[in-house]
């Protein structure tokens, strides 16, 4: 699967399935093919084999040449917003089938006296529960009742389920009466698809864990027939490599590990852009990078520390209410840790009661759209600011097909925004440009802050159809001096899917403190995880040359957020406690200014992740001759240290060569996105004709 | 000054609103007690050079939101500007100058920026155990209640006051907790200042008072234009209440006159004995809460948005309890003052006040093995649920929901991993909610017992075991709380009590009362509370009047009038 092992001999394609759009990428080893077209939701597979025979014709390239297909899709994540997955039950300890709907016993928003709560997956007839009770060290207090189970054979028939979760109290401990129920239910002939707690999330903290296997068991049998669908299609088109998925980790998974927990397959579109993010990082040799990837109707930030984008355990689908924190369904899975703001091209802008101007979170998305995508929108939009702005051209805006109405922006930002705050046109449109730059520079600071990072010394990585129109003064907020626009930004994710490496990690509860440190159960537990990792990506993938990295889950004795320790290599022994003790030391003070003296420190979660080579080609750079790029024409722009319009210079990308320079201020036009550069700032491109910006020094 | 545009503002506004929100999520990672780390309950905000707040973050705690914001200016009193040092911190947990009783320890700390003093940080939190007593309401006054610290300094220019440490240390049941927790406070209070000092570099200000003036006018205005939108007018209520022995009265006045709301708690019961009483200034947190979530929610928390909200209450009555008197567990009467605004309003805005809920945490801190002899684990652990909420004028109450408090419930297995505790059941409470058009929330149903079989001390201080949650509009009374051991025999809802090893102590908490005619009600959602097991066939029948075939199924046709429009429905109850 390596390009380098495999040269030019390496074909590979990648699908991403977006809400609105499916992107098909094509990597014939030497260049990129792309194709964009409109999603098909109810047979997902059938824009893809389209967008498929697009790319393939492009290249000239027939199927049974392609050695790899990469597939990342948001149908688990709609399934789960709009409700559509499958007719499930929870079986649970007797006394406690509310878990999942009592969950934090709390509000998302302190005043909202109307608030509604999202309703449970699975309704409270149908979570069941059995006699039984393990306690928190896995031990058995009351005995499986067996008749209980018998019991549930005919409920679970009668009610025509179509998947099962079953998660019971400290099963992260001791699974044996979550096994005990599956197999019985299996053996009375019960053929919906069941999901363990104890195999999907084996951590503790009932809610998160029963959560995350309902959210499995809810997806599991849509996804299982669209996935096998799939594989059928492309083989009856020839292509006969291994369908391989895309998953919320960052790393890509076999079709039988995606089948049995598709809950990981959530949010991989995101994750292929930070894929993107680390590989350019890589190549560019780049050790501190912020990915930015703003779309439609949010942005995404991702810190990318040494090429590996940060990793975290949780992730909350479908928030209801404004994307408000806790209005969602919090599920336990490896996942790229980013924020996701609702700050995107199609959210709205508003003044509030107290004549404070606000941006989103509430999106048009693509119907109705933007004001000027005269689609019948009629909310002032941050797509409509940045055209009467002047940063995009509303004559060339997606290759042309789509002509932007300048006039129904002006209307709806006069309306919404000018006159309520008593400003001119051009000042309410930098206002709502210059907030929403300033609500992303709120979560990337806080993101940051939170990892310990110093944005200063990081590089920015834009992408996506609305990143490049901001990125800049968006850097400029955060203080970041350098920043990258790739190619083919506007299908970033599909080209990050290309270059995601195999990989599979799994999180286990295992309780012990730095004084009582038991080296041995440590490493039965790494071993076991090893092995259960090794198995996906080695004997399933075929992978071979992998590498490993351990990690442990940490706080001081009593505290409740733990923070991710690497482990050092090989067995471990007494000694290394540590040793371990000082790596947590160092990363807690980074993170929070000083360390607690004497204090016992714990380990709750053991980590293993298993990965293959990522599929990149590490050439050296070699910089290119210099030479200044030519504009094509001039445009009227509006300039924020000025506040005033003010004519830029037009770049067209594709003109442009390796070795090209400029100096801002200038606009750099490509099909889908523009470029924004204000005056104090130079671009060169590279080798890998990425756009590169960093500020001049005065 | 410099004088900044409105938008300008606008944007550093927002900044200073994602400090606090840094400060607050610094202090929960790094807190040690479980109802800060887990549960929330601190706050943290942003102050000008007058003391007056300007930011505050959304937390689980209104009972900080004004207690907070009063609270600077008792530090200001204390320390003069002039003697101030960038790396001095200060701290106090007088429950009159900080959040209302002495287990919430507050910290400010000066901010600095170009090396002039331009304002301050400040945060709170609940430390566990502080000595005395211990956290209950026994105690016969303040100083029952445990380690007593006036203003100090905490950081005196960067040094850490080790003198008060060790104070603080030898007077804590849980030393290494309160250490812990001591250094997540500092964490807090050093993040923000050091962000406030980037964000003025980054937009090159020197000082914040413009924008001050700015916030505190905006928010001001704001939150008197919405009262000038309700009609002017004196409305009263009252809500008796359990007490500690006797019950308690809560009586109030409020006055709607140009732009200002007043709340006047004359007729309110006096002094408790116990350490149920309110400092004024946490009874006003409360009041100033309901207020804000029925009148203005969207204007943010600061001096601005207080200003025109009144609070009084006679002296030496228990919603304003001086000092010596004892307030451990003040939460207990000033989160049930929401539900007393709220029959005020309601005779004004109907539409948007619910009907009166649990309010009242129903916490349980549990404590054992100090007296118990060898082999039994110590600990000290606080549970924390909650009842039902009530109806609101649209849509049922919330169950198992913490209202007025924002604070985070405890999960089973993080209380089972924390404590030598068993808890057996965790699940709503059937035909606990008020029926009505729209029901009240449920209360749950938990079952505990001490894995270890020994005693175990619950220091209880819970209300609505008498007294239930009152529909509205034709809306029935909630549920009332109980508190029972396997025995039968019933505890009290205050007080310091024994859960005898082998018992098991069963929960019953309150659920919310019920808004409009039961008959009233949606057929589909009286069948699917049925169907859910949440209402049973015999309260079905009693309250909303649902007639049973033989096997059980609803009769629908025998069963009145439900889902009718509200002038169609007959007058059943």
């Amino acid at each position: 699967m390596d390009r380098l092992a495999q040269g030019v001999n390496s074909i590979r394609l990648a699908a991403d399935v977006g809400g609105t759009f499916t992107d098909v990428v094509l990597d014939t080893g030497e260049t990129y093919f792309t194709s964009k077209i409109a999603t098909t939701i109810d047979t997902p597979e059938t824009a893809i084999l389209e967008g498929m025979q697009i790319v393939l014709q492009k290249a000239r390239i027939k199927p049974s040449q392609v050695t790899g297909f990469i597939h990342g899709t948001t149908l688990a994540t709609n399934a789960l917003i709009e409700r559509k997955g499958a007719r499930t039950a929870l079986i649970t300890t007797e006394g406690f089938r509310d878990s999942i709907e009592i969950a934090y016993e709390s509000r998302y928003d302190q005043y909202d006296l109307a608030l509604q709560k999202p309703e449970p997956l699975v309704p409270r007839y149908l979570r069941y529960s059995v006699f039984e009770r393990v306690d928190v060290r896995g031990r058995i207090l009351r005995p499986l009742d067996t008749a209980s189970v018998s019991q549930l054979v005919t409920e679970l028939q009668q009610n025509e389920i179509e998947a099962v979760a079953i998660g019971l109290l400290h099963s992260y401990a001791n699974p044996e009466h979550e096994q005990v129920i599956a197999d019985m239910l299996r053996a009375a002939g019960i053929e919906a698809e069941i999901s363990l707690s104890s195999e999907v999330c084996p951590e503790v903290r009932e809610y998160e864990r029963f959560m995350t296997t309902v959210c499995n068991a809810y997806v599991q049998p849509l996804m299982a027939s669209y996935l096998t669908a799939l594989r059928d299609a492309l083989v009856a088109q020839g292509i006969t490599c291994p369908l391989l998925l895309m998953t919320s980790g960052g790393g890509i998974t076999t079709l039988d590990a995606a089948i049995r927990f598709p809950i990981r397959l959530v949010e991989s579109g995101p994750s292929g852009g930070a894929v993107l993010a680390s590989c350019i990082a890589r190549q560019l040799c780049e050790p501190k990078v912020l990915s930015y990837d703003m779309g439609g109707t949010t942005a995404k930030i991702c810190l990318i520390d040494d090429y590996q984008p940060q990793n975290a355990r949780n992730f909350e689908i479908a928030r209801s209410a404004r994307f408000h924190k806790g209005s969602g369904m919090p599920v336990r899975i490896p996942v790229v840790e980013m924020i996701e703001i609702g700050a995107g091209g199609g959210s709205i802008a508003h003044v509030d009661d107290l004549g404070r101007l606000t941006i989103g979170p509430e999106s048009t998305g693509s119907t109705p759209g933007p004001c000027c995508y005269q689609k019948g929108g009629i909310r002032a939009t941050v797509t409509d600011a940045d055209l009467l702005l002047g940063k995009i051209d509303p004559n060339t805006f997606a290759e042309g097909r789509m002509p932007l109405d300048s006039s129904l922006a002006a209307t709806a930002l006069t309306q919404d925004i000018a006159t309520a705050m008593g400003v001119d046109l051009i000042q309410a449109a930098a206002g709502v440009a210059g907030m929403v730059e300033e609500n992303m520079a709120n979560a990337a600071r806080i993101h940051s802050v939170e990892h310990g990072a110093n944005l200063s010394e990081y590089t920015m990585i834009a992408f996506g159809g609305a990143g490049p129109l901001h990125a800049l003064q968006l850097a400029q907020k955060l203080n970041i001096g350098r920043i990258i626009v790739p190619q083919n930004s506007s299908v970033g994710s599909a080209v990050g899917f290309l270059w995601a490496p195999i990989a599979y990690e799994i999180v286990r509860s295992c309780y012990m403190t730095t004084q009582r440190f038991d080296a041995e159960s440590a490493n039965r537990l790494l071993a076991d995880l090893y092995a259960e990792a090794f198995k996906v990506v080695c004997k399933d993938a075929g992978q071979s040359n992998v590498k490993v990295k351990r990690s442990a889950y940490m706080r001081y004795v009593g505290q409740g957020h733990e923070i991710e320790v690497p482990l050092p290599e090989g067995e471990l022994s007494a000694e290394d406690s540590s040793a371990i003790q000082s790596t947590y030391e160092f990363h807690y003070q980074r993170l929070f200014g000083r360390t607690i003296p004497k204090r016992d420190i714990e380990f709750l979660s053991w980590s293993v992740e298993v990965s293959g080579p990522q599929q990149i080609s590490e050439e050296t750079l070699v910089a290119p001759e210099t030479q200044p790029a030519h504009a094509t024409t001039l445009r009227n722009a509006y300039c924020t240290e000025l506040k005033a319009m003010i004519d830029y210079p037009v770049y067209e990308r594709d003109k442009l060569v390796p070795g090209n320079c400029l100096s801002g201020p200038a606009l750099v036009l490509e099909a889908q996105t523009t470029t924004y550069i204000p005056s104090i700032y130079n671009m060169y491109i590279d080798n890998w004709l990425n756009l590169v910006l960093y500020r001049r020094s005065t | 000054m410099i004088e900044l545009d409105d938008i300008t503002r606008q944007i550093i506004w927002n900044r200073l609103l994602a400090i606090v929100e840094e400060q607050a999520q610094t202090l929960m990672r790094t807190a040690f007690n479980p109802i800060v780390r887990e549960s929330g309950d601190l706050s943290a905000g942003i102050f000008d050079i007058k003391g007056r707040m300007i930011a505050q973050a959304v937390t689980g705690t209104p009972g900080h939101v004004n207690t907070m914001a009063e609270s600077v200016s008792h530090f200001l009193d204390h320390y003069h500007l002039e003697d101030m040092h960038p790396q001095d911190i200060y701290v106090t947990n007088d429950p009159w100058q900080a959040a209302g009783h002495l287990n919430d320890f507050m910290l400010v700390r000066p901010c600095f920026h170009r090396q002039q003093l331009i304002g301050f940080t400040s945060c709170t939190s609940h430390l566990a155990d502080i000595g005395g007593l211990g956290y209950g309401p026994d105690a016969s006054d303040v100083l029952d209640e445990g380690l007593y610290v006036p203003i100090i300094k905490l950081l005196d220019a960067g040094e850490l006051n080790q003198t008060f440490m060790a104070i603080l240390k030898a007077n804590s049941r849980v030393p290494i907790e309160v250490e812990g927790d001591i250094y997540a406070l500092i964490a807090c209070a050093e993040c923000g200042s050091k962000r406030l000092s980037e964000c003025l570099e980054d937009f090159d200000l020197f000082d914040i008072g413009d924008l001050s003036e700015y916030i505190i006018e905006t928010s001001r205005r704001g939150c008197e234009q919405k009262i000038r939108e309700l009609p002017e007018g004196i409305y009263r209520n009252s809500m008796r209440v359990d007490g500690y022995d006797t019950p308690v009265d809560l009586v109030a006045g409020l006055t709607i006159a140009e732009g200002c709301i007043e709340i006047d708690f004359s007729g309110s019961s006096g002094l408790s004995p116990y350490g149920i009483n309110c400092p004024l200034n946490y009874a006003s947190a409360y009041t100033c809460f309901a207020l804000k979530c029925s009148v203005a929610p969207e204007v943010p928390n600061n001096h601005g948005a207080l200003m025109q909200w009144r609070v009084n209450a006679p002296q030496d009555s228990i919603l304003n309890a001086q000092h010596p008197a004892p307030v451990a567990m003040r939460h207990v009467i000033g989160q049930l003052l929401p539900d007393v605004v709220f029959g005020c309003l309601h005779q004004v805005i109907p539409e948007v006040v619910p009907a009166e809920g649990t309010c009242c945490l129903w916490d349980l801190p549990l404590r054992g093995g100090y007296s118990t002899g060898a082999g039994n684990t110590r600990f000290a652990s606080e549970l924390v649920h909650n009842g039902g909420t009530g109806a609101r004028p649209g849509s049922d109450g919330l169950s198992a929901t913490a209202y007025p408090s924002g604070v985070l419930g405890s999960l089973v297995e993080i209380t089972e991993s924390v404590a030598p505790l068993i808890v057996w059941r965790r699940e709503y409470r059937p035909d606990s909610a008020g029926a009505g058009k729209f029901r009240g929330g449920l209360g749950q149903v938990i079952e505990l017992s001490n894995s270890e079989n020994a005693d175990m001390s619950l220091f209880a201080s819970l209300d609505r075991i008498h007294h239930p949650a009152r529909g509205r509009q034709g809306g029935k009374d909630g549920a009332v709380g109980v508190l029972e051991l396997s025995s039968g025999e019933r505890l009290r809802a205050k007080g310091e009590q024994i859960i005898p090893g082998g018992e098991q102590l069963t929960v019953l908490t309150p659920g919310g009362a019920g808004y409009g005619k039961p008959m009233e009600r949606d057929a589909d959602l009286i069948e699917q509370d049925l169907r859910d097991g949440l209402t049973s066939n015999e309260y079905a029948k009693a309250h909303y009047g649902v007639a049973f075939k033989s096997d059980d199924s609803i009769d629908r046709e025998a069963s009145g009038d439900h889902g009718l429009s509200h002038t169609g429905a007959a007058d059943h109850d």
